[in-house]
């Protein structure tokens, strides 16, 4: 049975590799030799491709785009949800179940709706091709799963660690930022690995509000596509370096991802 | 947990509240408002009702790519779910192996969607990539950019690919949960292994597999940016879904009335079947209790 098991998941795990392990073979190859023979691995290495993205500003600047919306994003999601969610796992109040649902229907929304109203609204307040336009439109995702999510982790916490705190004398923020939120470091891990991985993969939005200042790196990655053809070979080597940042991010949370992926309802 | 009455829990959410609706609210009401307007320039719009909605509801455009969307959302899901939970039981339980295996499987979700569509397109090309060189080696005819079938399975083959991993997560983590005394009970009563899995696992699964259905379904719907960067919802129409239809005619035509009456209809379908789906498993589970 057990055998069984592993031939299993490791047949499932060469079919998610075996995609990727074919980007990387690309991104160290040259054009010549992308088109020209066919070979399961680079006959001759070079780090070419990876040359010109790194020492053309319009190509590494698309990372550094990307990044900052991302962590701008991460942290106005964790700033707004923490106090909501706590609200919404300790207090009943007027309408909290309407709110509560309303705010997930956001979550459903197709962003293609969304595309022209954004764009018309972000330029009339002057925010267009701006990092924080990206990141405040992401939030219209991230928010709700983040207060999903961590709403969850707050509710296995017994609320009489609130009252004990209350009696030794704690004012809410300093009960809040000294006990409560240690006890859920491993929710807040998990949402900020949900709210990085929602806006680091989204592109429709992130294009649309922006134009050169901003321009995120998935967005860039289109200029390969000339006159003569595309460029596979920065087009795969800068296809590579986007995975990265989302690899070292599953790596930190690698322990917490158990509980956090049952959104803390397990 | 009994909560208590506290209206002044209103401060601590209202930040959110004028977050979502400052991004929410605003942009939707402008869509409603376009809806039933004919616009001309800024200072021309007409009072137009319901027009828009009727032209776009018998436009067969929206016919066929809902169609199209509906048939692929039912398609992916039906492989994904049984797959996902296959995956997940198969995964190792303890040890190194399963954090590696769960940072594989993570990588999929991880990747930025027009990269996820340009790995395939490298992959499954017949000329440069190792998936259609090696299909058209075995001497099957495949070119995904030609031949409308070919198209279909290799984005299906794609959403796969990119999307199965989260249900398999979603119930790792449901099994996780799982008391081991459930399983010596089961040893002790002698259980097959379907018996295990059909009345301890899948009922214990069933939280997390609702929100990977939701999940799946809702991300399924909108799908735009994969097949967008693979086909270009091409050969012909034959992979073009509903975003895609809706961002060619309002950024390509800039018919902006019928683009959004189309994305209020849009919008109350992914609504409407989210709900129906979610109150016919809610009603299921009272009947049983």
């Amino acid at each position: 049975m057990s055998r069984k098991k592993n031939i299993g998941i490791t047949a499932y795990s060469i079919f998610v590799l075996l995609p990727v392990y074919w980007l990387i073979n690309m991104s160290f190859k040259s054009n010549e030799e992308i088109l020209g023979t066919f070979s399961l691995w680079p006959q001759q290495f070079t780090f070419a491709n990876y040359q010109v993205i790194f020492t053309d500003p319009s190509w590494y600047n698309g990372y550094f785009n990307s990044i900052t919306y991302v962590v701008l994003n991460s942290i106005i999601t964790l700033l707004v949800a923490l106090p909501a969610a706590y609200a919404f796992s300790r207090y009943k109040f007027i309408g909290d179940k309407h709110l509560f649902f309303w705010l997930l229907t956001n979550r459903m929304a197709p962003p293609a709706v969304f595309l022209l109203p954004f764009f018309q609204l972000y330029s009339s307040i002057g925010l267009f091709d701006t990092h924080i336009a990206v990141a405040l439109a992401h939030c219209l995702f991230s928010v709700p799963l983040a207060v999903w999510i961590l709403e969850g982790f707050m509710s296995s916490v017994p609320r009489e660690i609130d009252e004990t705190a209350y009696i030794d004398g704690y004012s809410f923020p300093r009960f809040f930022i000294r006990i409560f939120l240690p006890l859920i470091s491993s929710g807040i891990g998990v949402t900020v690995f949900f709210s990085f991985m929602f806006s680091w993969v989204e592109l429709l939005l992130a294009r649309t509000l922006t134009s050169v200042n901003a321009k995120p790196i998935a967005a860039i990655m289109t200029r390969t596509i000339g006159a003569d053809g595309i460029d596979w070979g920065v087009l795969s080597a800068a296809g590579v370096l986007t995975i990265i940042p989302g690899i070292l991010v599953i790596y930190f949370v690698r322990n917490h991802v158990a509980k956090g992926f049952a959104l803390g309802r397990v | 947990m009994n909560k208590i009455q506290n209206n002044r829990a209103w401060f601590l959410v209202l930040p959110v509240f004028i977050l979502v609706a400052f991004s929410a609210i605003i942009p939707l009401m402008t869509v409603v408002n376009y809806s039933v307007q004919d616009i001309f320039d800024q200072n021309n719009a007409y009072f137009v009702g319901v027009e828009w909605y009727r032209d776009v509801l018998q436009d067969p455009r929206l016919q066929d790519s809902l169609l199209r969307q509906f048939m692929y959302s039912g398609s992916v899901l039906a492989i994904e779910i049984p797959l996902g939970i296959a995956v997940a039981l198969m995964m190792p339980t303890r040890g190194a192996m399963a954090s590696l295996s769960l940072i594989l499987l993570a990588i999929p979700l991880l990747i930025p969607w027009n990269v996820v569509g340009t790995i395939w397109q490298i992959f499954a090309r017949a000329d440069i990539g190792l998936l259609g060189y090696a299909i058209n080696g075995m001497g099957i005819e495949y070119n995904y950019a030609t031949n409308a079938t070919d198209a279909w399975l290799t984005v299906v083959l794609m959403d796969v690919w990119h999307w199965t991993s989260l249900i398999a997560l979603l119930c790792y983590s449901g099994l996780r949960a799982i008391p081991d005394a459930y399983y010596q009970a089961a040893k002790i009563d002698r259980a097959s292994d379907w018996a295990i899995f059909k009345y301890i696992q899948l009922p214990k699964l069933k939280g997390v597999l609702i929100i990977g259905v939701l999940l799946r379904f809702m991300d399924s719907f909108m799908i735009y940016t994969e097949p967008f960067v693979l086909t270009g919802g091409g050969p012909g129409n034959s992979t073009t879904f509903l975003s895609q239809t809706l961002t060619k005619m309002a950024i390509g035509q800039f018919d902006i009335g019928p683009a959004a009456a189309f994305s209020m209809i849009y919008f109350l379908i992914v609504l409407l079947v989210s709900w129906l789906f979610f109150t016919t498993i809610s009603q299921l589970d009272k009947n049983k209790t």
